[in-house]
């Protein structure tokens, strides 16, 4: 399992300082780095570099380290979540690298989530699409026995592909006309696949469009960008199914 | 007599909780609406329990750190979810749930919170479906089970190894619903640095807003802390690098007691560590253990040959494989609890079996699953955690086996809450990770998402009533009383002080410091003289952390740095209470294991004379010994014996 030590790789990353400060690119030099070593332990170690010289580290987003959390962003090397496919930032490992590489790092540019600082991005207009209709609403208590409704096991299958979105922000990161609409359509297809979600379906789908569209997300053009960069290979099937439920729901109002 | 009053309701163990809702207060929708309820932390107990309360019609506030309440460490829990739903009609129930959980446990929990916790288990799947979480399922459309370790029944509701993000999304969605409609605001990128206490009630909080680095006053006519475990004092661990006990930690110090520190689940199947500068380690799932084989080398030669890299595991013959945990534990075999299956690693690598190039590290094997199942059929059930296997360590699980070791992963000790969940401040409560009460000396795999949701979805909403129905008059809480600009204050020195020490170290420094001297000798084997060298040197690490830490950047902005200074600071003095609790602890139970106390065979050995109690340490100054109290554990029902899965 012996990994190669890079000796010399340089990272050129987005410095802000504040949403509203001019931002621009400053490249480090970093040395001796383990390609076993993830890429956030790698920024974990130029950071340390820039503390200890004095200087800002890197602020940037990141939590559970494991690719579920949805916290980590960045735009790597042109790739939403880096070079590798089917991971999150976190999960990308310095293997992907080469001898002498220059790895330019970015924040997603998206016009609905604003630069906080350097490389960390407010993606709280995912939210708000969420609070619009993301839910089956039911209190707690009182609802039926798990086993009352069988539910075919290859729709239970399709609600689940759906359902992992870890709403990180990459689909409309990538998109080139910053659109939402795999994020909004892995919401409303886990439940239009589900018997739970039908009695609202039309209202969800309108709702969650319409925000959607109010917060300044582009439309879709049906690129599939997003699947390519989706850490979770979420289909762009599931666009077509927001589709059918949104136009199923506006032809009937 | 012990100051502590469990409030343990009289009657029959199955009665207690029917008991316990008929007699306790409820308070009227009218007066709900007057009510204010701060809820800190939104995993799957925090936002259940927000999403619950706030649709009774109290006026919820809820708290995290992360910029959305989603991405809570409950997110990353993969294996599943245990209710006592008897759908496989494989003799499960209420009793044995709650049996299994006692004995997982290790005889150190509460029978009676034990008891309530199986019995709403099954409401919660219920609860689950309705909000319209993925379940896997069977061909004829109803839920599918899978078995996890340390019971003979399978009673464990999964949604591929994503279980935790399903529940949580669930969560989620209904605490979404609550945000949409206004009865919960909700503070993302906040982090609750004080409580405050009026007249000895919890009153509100100060919380740093993570953007602008301003400190705000929040008041409540009750706070409930949702934050979860404490297994980042170890710094490397399972947990999610934000996960702090900073929240716990001040309600200690404002006189929230705090139970059992001491018991940590070490999990048995993590990626191990490699190189120095990592900066956390991954689990794979218990539920691999359902179809993967644990074996390490049966010759020392062939181990050394493994950890040379002469040779590698598939050029081990069947015959040269020592299966030790089904050698070990036939009734169990892999299926063994958490705590018995990490010993027994430990206990292979010590002995020179370690198959990686540290020695620290066995191997989980897919290859019999494999030939008697299907690849694709693995792959359906384990695919994401076969992936990310595959990520991290760049080796294919399907060909060759997984390497594993042991890593902190779940705290099972936390503030000391009673019956109602109440800590001992009046007004304050603990649910989820951040209490004590269920899980003992030792958790079962698929329950902690059980006890999140059961104390958010099912507990919290009853038992809180009880006493906010005493609290209907107290108008809304001014957030300019003298307590709250004194707490402010508080805050901000201390922050000032951490700012302004202005040393030449950086804090993820100290941190690894207090891991190392944690996991050296308050890990997985303890000894008096070990954990009274680790007081000693955490104590030295507390001075030398308030003479050299190093923060920079800006106190009003974004600061990660001040962030983890301050949960640093706070798990210098956490690591110290643990290391205490584990000294005062001499008897092996659960993940407790001190050298001094077990068994011919190695097993860890209670004692049940001197330590059927719970420890409840309170607060008495940062240089001050903290004094115990005990809870004594009784036991109604359950007759104590000494654990075997052989």
């Amino acid at each position: 399992m012996a990994d190669k030590i890079l000796n010399k790789i340089y990272v050129k990353v987005w410095r802000q300082n504040s949403p509203k400060a001019k931002g621009r690119f400053e490249t480090y030099t970093v040395e001796n780095i383990s390609q076993g070593t993830s890429f956030l332990e790698m920024i974990d170690i130029l950071n340390d570099q820039l503390i200890l010289g004095g200087k800002d580290p890197i602020a940037f987003d990141h939590d559970c380290r494991e690719g579920i959390c949805g916290m980590c962003s960045l735009y790597i090397n042109g790739h939403a979540h880096g070079p590798d496919t089917m991971v999150t930032t976190c999960q990308l490992h310095m293997r992907r690298f080469n001898e002498g590489q220059t790895i330019t790092v970015e924040p997603w540019r998206v016009g609905a989530f604003p630069v906080i600082k350097d490389v960390m991005v407010d993606r709280t207009a995912f939210e708000k699409i969420q609070q619009a209709g993301g839910f089956v609403s039911v209190n707690t208590g009182g609802v039926p026995d798990g086993n009352t409704i069988p539910i075919f096991q290859d729709d239970a299958e399709e609600a689940m592909d759906a359902a992992a979105c870890i709403g990180c922000g990459a689909c409309a990161a990538t998109c080139k006309n910053s659109s939402a609409m795999l994020f909004v359509a892995a919401k409303v297809s886990q439940f239009a696949k589900l018997p739970q979600g039908q009695v609202e379906a039309k209202r969800r789908a309108k709702a969650m469009v319409a925000k959607m569209d109010e917060l300044g997300f582009g439309g879709c053009t049906n690129t599939g960008a997003c699947e390519l960069a989706c850490p979770k290979s979420i289909s762009i099937a599931h666009i077509a199914r927001l589709n059918r439920e949104y136009l199923v729901a506006k032809l009937s109002d | 007599m012990s100051i502590l009053n469990s409030n343990i309701p009289e009657g029959p163990i199955s009665q207690k909780w029917s008991n316990h809702k008929a007699k306790i207060k409820v308070v009227s929708p009218a007066n709900k609406r007057k009510l204010e309820i701060i809820v800190i932390g939104t995993g799957l107990a925090g936002a259940s329990a927000a999403a619950s309360l706030s649709e009774l019609g109290y006026n919820v506030k809820a708290f995290c750190y992360q910029d959305s309440p989603r991405r809570a460490h409950s997110i990353a829990a993969q294996g599943g979810i245990n209710a006592a739903k008897n759908y496989q009609n494989d003799n499960d129930s209420v009793y044995r749930l709650f049996y299994d959980t006692v004995k997982g446990g290790d005889y150190r929990s509460r029978e009676a919170n034990v008891h309530r916790l199986a019995e709403v288990s099954p409401n919660i799947i219920d609860q689950c479906v309705a909000q319209g979480v993925p379940f896997a399922r069977e061909y004829g459309g109803l839920l599918s089970n899978r078995s996890f370790g340390g019971v003979l029944v399978s009673r464990t509701f999964y949604a591929r190894g994503q279980t935790g993000q399903q529940l949580l999304l669930g969560a989620y969605s209904a605490l979404n619903r609550q945000i949409g409609a206004g009865g919960v605001k909700m503070y993302t990128r906040h982090e609750m640095l004080d409580l405050v206490t009026i007249d000895g009630k919890a009153r509100g909080i100060i919380a740093r807003d993570m953007v602008t680095g301003e400190i705000k006053r929040f008041g409540a006519h009750a706070v409930v802390i949702a934050s979860g475990g404490y297994g980042n004092v170890f710094f490397l661990s399972t947990n999610a690098m934000g996960c702090n006990a900073s929240a716990s930690w001040v309600c200690y110090k404002k006189g929230a007691f705090f139970a059992n520190p001491c018991f940590v689940q070490i999990h048995p199947t993590c990626i191990p560590v490699h190189g120095s500068q990592q900066s956390k380690l991954t689990l794979m799932s218990e539920s691999l253990r359902n179809d993967g084989r644990v074996w390490t080398p049966r010759k020392l030669e062939d181990a050394e040959k493994l950890r040379k890299g002469i040779i590698g595991p598939n050029d081990i013959a069947d015959a040269d494989r020592d299966f030790y945990l089904e050698r070990r534990y036939p009734s169990y075999g892999n299926l063994v609890p958490r705590d018995v299956a990490s010993r027994a690693a430990k206990e292979r690598c010590d002995a020179g079996f370690g198959v990686n190039s540290e020695g620290k590290a066995v191997y989980l094997d897919f290859k019999y699953s494999i030939e008697r199942l299907g690849r694709s059929t693995i792959e359906k059930r384990y695919g994401n955690l076969f992936q990310m296997y595959e990520k991290i360590t760049d080796h294919d699980p399907y060909k060759e086996p997984m390497q594993i070791y042991p890593a902190i992963h779940y705290t099972m000790g936390g503030t000391w809450v009673d019956y109602n969940l109440m800590t001992t401040i009046p007004g304050l409560y603990a649910i989820g990770e951040a209490n004590f009460s269920d899980h003992g000396a030792n958790r079962l795999g698929a329950s902690a998402l059980m006890q999140g949701l059961a104390d958010g979805y099912f507990v919290l909403p009853y038992t809180i009533g009880d006493y906010l129905a005493g609290e209907i008059m107290v108008p809304k809480i001014d957030t300019n009383l003298p307590e709250f600009i004194e707490a402010e204050k508080g805050v901000t020195t201390k922050l000032e002080k951490l700012f302004n020490i202005k040393g030449k170290t950086p804090v993820d420094h100290f941190h690894k410091k207090l891991g190392h001297i944690m996991w050296e000798y308050v890990g997985m084997a303890r000894n008096a003289e070990g954990l009274t060298k680790a007081i000693k040197e955490i104590q030295e690490l507390r001075v030398e952390f308030y003479k050299d830490l190093l923060v920079p950047g800006e106190m009003k902005n974004v600061n990660p740095e001040l962030e983890k200074a301050g949960r640093v600071a706070d798990f210098i003095e956490l690591g110290e209470l643990l290391a205490r609790d584990a000294l005062n602890r001499n008897e092996s139970c659960g993940g407790h294991f001190r050298v001094e106390s077990c068994t011919e065979d190695g097993e860890a050995k209670r004692d049940d004379e001197n330590f059927a109690y719970v420890a409840a340490w309170e607060f008495k100054g940062v240089d001050s010994v903290p004094v115990l109290h005990k809870e004594d554990l009784v036991f109604e029902t359950i007759h104590l014996t000494q654990r075997s899965y052989k």
